[in-house]
């Protein structure tokens, strides 16, 4: 290295940490190598919260803009699909529909699928989408997938007053208790939304074909997962199989909170928990191992 | 004195492949990884150290340049600083709000209006809702362009969006301000309120992080520097010893300095620059024989006819002071030049420039009152030594020793014997 006589640096101590509450620094940020344990840091979410708010804000006010008919998309997607649903798999078909009326049963599955279709679409691709802010701001990037699994929530409930119209028409309504189980059945919509999209999200910095791949499985998943027939209505060795899939739990289960229909296999119920747990801790392990790259190669 | 910003050990290793393929596909991957296959133990050598066991401290109130040449791992600093990516080893402890005028803009969303960007750029940068709400009409009128602010910045212009994005960086008050001049490439304009923004940051005595190529600013803003080479610090003292160390050991520059894509040019949206060069006898060179004309060749795109602009230099000796400036008065400048491609050459005379290294500033520039207006600028945009190989027929004659002075003229002598 260079000689010269101007070295004035001193040799590198910490200082202590800062004493008292009189000093006006709130935080004293310590930056280190990642380390390689996945974690969720609450606190930090916790303390960046009005971020994740801004960022769905900006979400739900970005959609709709410059589309010419705006939130009535919402309405028009699922009612569209769920009339030709009902044509194909219920009238031509003849779909087994259990003891509800064919378009209840297929609205009522179309719903939660709809949400999670969007929610991973979205999620698995915000990273990507918000490349300036993830090459140039630091901010947890969870936010981002977790933004993409809140918004879509605005359709789903715009598509829940349509539902509501349903199952007016056809006189079907919750039966009982059950009804309080329909918000954690959503919850476990978003908790496997986040899971995959929170993997996807990262798998989407480095490979660029995760867009072309995910269509590809949301175009099935709906069979899958029991939307345009009742689950209980089909082998029941098929149903053990399509319980790996935790939306087939989440449509029963809401089908039963909402529309009364049969509950849903506890066994079969606990299979699809495990597996959406087992889901987001993997995504939510991945993410976190990728993080510190996201900037890198993004 | 409290330490604002401690720096410890930090180091930064990148793959080299990490820094090319930005982004591959599955295939790209998989291909790889069946070729490391073939190979039983990691490639060391395709790794390199941005940044190399640099440990430093920032007292809370000092106003700290950082210099070196391109790659030698300032922006990597401050994007570890900024949390952007993380160091491979080390630490470093940050204590205050960081600010860093690197994020201006950062996540303005185009179908937004000018007030729905300043709550969305504001909690991207940090400030709470409530915090933005009170700082709203001061925002606004800063940026001055009240009339806009429910229109959708997609139809701003570019100087709108710019003023508008400062605006609202400019309010955030950091405690720490990390500046990288060299990112913020583009607006000339832009460039200069940044550095009147840090001027004002501090004097108020907060504590300033400055990444830049002009050295008059670092000697002047900054009481002390750090000089980065290949990752690791070099020297780190007063502002003005490190900035002559600097110049003097020519780790800045070189005789040609281009730049691979437009968008990553200095200039605007009128006119971008492409190349600078240091010409004699039709070559590109890093010593000029200081007898005989040196040509600066500046090469730059013009992209939209609009107003009058020309090309200048500037140039700097060893230690920082200017020994001047050239402006190209040409007629044909004195009308808006047509779109395309111009390379422009300015010779400064044989027989002018004294020996020693010489840095040069480039820029494309429009009258403006009492200042130019620099639409492209490069600071130190290319350097080389003037040198006189001594044959006894330059300026210096057959005087050998050390001449002072920013010049050394071959003059015109006239004497009579009376």
């Amino acid at each position: 290295m260079t000689e010269t006589g101007l070295e004035v640096r001193d040799a590198p101590t910490l200082p202590a940490a800062p004493s008292g509450g009189e000093d006006r620094v709130d935080r004293v940020v310590v930056i280190r190598p990642a380390s390689s344990w996945p974690r969720l840091d609450l606190g930090e979410l916790w303390h960046y919260r009005e971020l994740l708010f801004t960022f769905v804000w900006r979400d739900i006010k970005v959609r709709y803009k410059q589309t010419f008919i705006g939130v009535a998309w919402a309405l028009l997607v699922p009612v569209f699909t769920a009339t030709v649903y009902t044509v194909v798999f219920g009238k031509f078909a003849k779909f087994p529909s259990g003891n509800l009326p064919y378009p209840v049963l297929v609205f009522s599955g179309l719903l939660p699928m709809q949400y999670f279709t969007s929610a991973l679409t979205q999620a698995s691709g915000s990273l990507v989408q918000n490349v300036s802010l993830v090459t140039k701001v630091y901010f947890p990037r969870v936010l981002l997938p977790m933004s993409g699994v809140l918004v879509p929530f605005v359709d789903f409930v715009i598509g829940f007053a349509v539902l509501l119209g349903l199952m007016g028409r056809f006189g079907v309504w919750p039966a009982g208790p059950a009804v309080l189980l329909a918000l954690p059945m959503l919850a476990v919509a978003l908790l496997t939304a986040l899971g995959a999209g929170l993997g996807l999200s990262a798998l989407n910095v480095r490979y660029r074909d995760v867009p072309y791949a995910i269509p590809v499985f949301l175009q099935v998943l709906p069979l899958l997962s029991g939307v345009p027939y009742a689950l209980e209505s089909i082998p029941e060795k098929w149903q053990w199989l399509l319980s790996a899939n935790p939306m087939t739990a989440v449509i029963a289960g809401w089908r039963w909170a909402v529309l009364g229909a049969a509950a849903p296999d506890p066994a079969k119920l606990s299979v699809s928990l495990a597996v959406a747990a087992a889901l987001f801790l993997l995504g939510l392990a991945f993410f976190r191992r990728s993080e510190p790259r996201f900037a890198d190669t993004i | 004195m409290a330490v604002a910003v401690a720096v410890q050990g930090l180091s930064k290793r990148y793959q080299i492949g990490q820094l090319r393929a930005a982004y591959g596909t599955l295939r790209d991957s998989i291909a790889a990884a069946v070729r490391r296959l073939g190979r039983s133990h990691r490639d060391h050598r395709k790794e390199i150290w941005a940044l190399r066991d640099v440990s430093f401290q920032v007292p809370e109130g000092q106003v700290l340049g950082i210099i070196g040449r391109n790659g030698a791992g300032k922006s990597t600093l401050l994007k570890i600083l900024t949390r952007i990516t993380t160091p491979s080893e080390g630490r470093a402890e940050i204590r205050g709000r960081v600010g860093s005028l690197l994020e201006v803009g950062t996540g303005f969303h185009p179908e937004l209006t000018g007030r729905e960007n300043i709550f969305l750029n504001g909690a991207v940068l940090g400030m709470k809702r409530r915090e933005i709400a009170r700082k709203l009409p001061d925002i606004v009128e800063f940026s001055g362009i009240e009339r806009f602010i429910d229109t959708p910045v997609k139809r701003y212009s570019s100087g709108m969006y710019v003023r508008l994005a400062f605006s609202v960086a400019a309010h955030l008050e950091p405690e720490i301000l990390l500046v990288d001049e060299v990112l913020a490439v583009g607006d000339a304009e832009f460039q200069r309120r940044c550095l009147g923004r840090m001027q004002d940051i501090g004097r108020s005595g907060r504590t300033v992080l400055f990444v830049s190529h002009q050295m008059g600013a670092v000697t002047r803003l900054c009481q002390r520097a750090i000089l980065l080479d290949r990752g690791q610090v070099v020297l780190d003292g007063p502002s003005h010893e490190v900035v002559g160390h600097y110049l003097q050991t020519g780790l800045g520059g070189g005789p040609l300095r281009e730049w691979p894509t437009l968008e990553t040019a200095p200039g605007n949206d009128l006119v971008r620059l492409r190349w600078v060069r240091v010409v004699q006898d039709g070559r590109t060179v890093e010593s000029a024989d200081v007898r005989r004309p040196i040509g600066i060749e500046i090469a730059f795109r013009v992209l939209r006819s609009v107003e009058p602009m020309f090309p200048k230099i500037k140039l700097f000796d060893g230690e920082g002071g200017i020994i001047f400036n050239a402006l190209d008065t040409d007629r044909r400048w004195h009308e808006a030049p047509a779109c395309g491609d111009y390379v422009s050459t300015a010779w400064i005379p044989g027989n002018l420039l004294n020996e020693g290294l010489v840095t040069v500033d480039v820029g494309v520039v429009s009258l403006g009152g009492a200042k130019l207006r620099p639409h492209a600028a490069a600071s130190m945009a290319v350097s080389f030594t003037a040198y006189d190989p001594g044959e006894g027929d330059s300026a210096r004659g057959l005087f050998t020793g050390r001449l002072r002075g920013a010049v050394l003229p071959l003059l015109d002598w006239e004497t009579e014997l009376r």
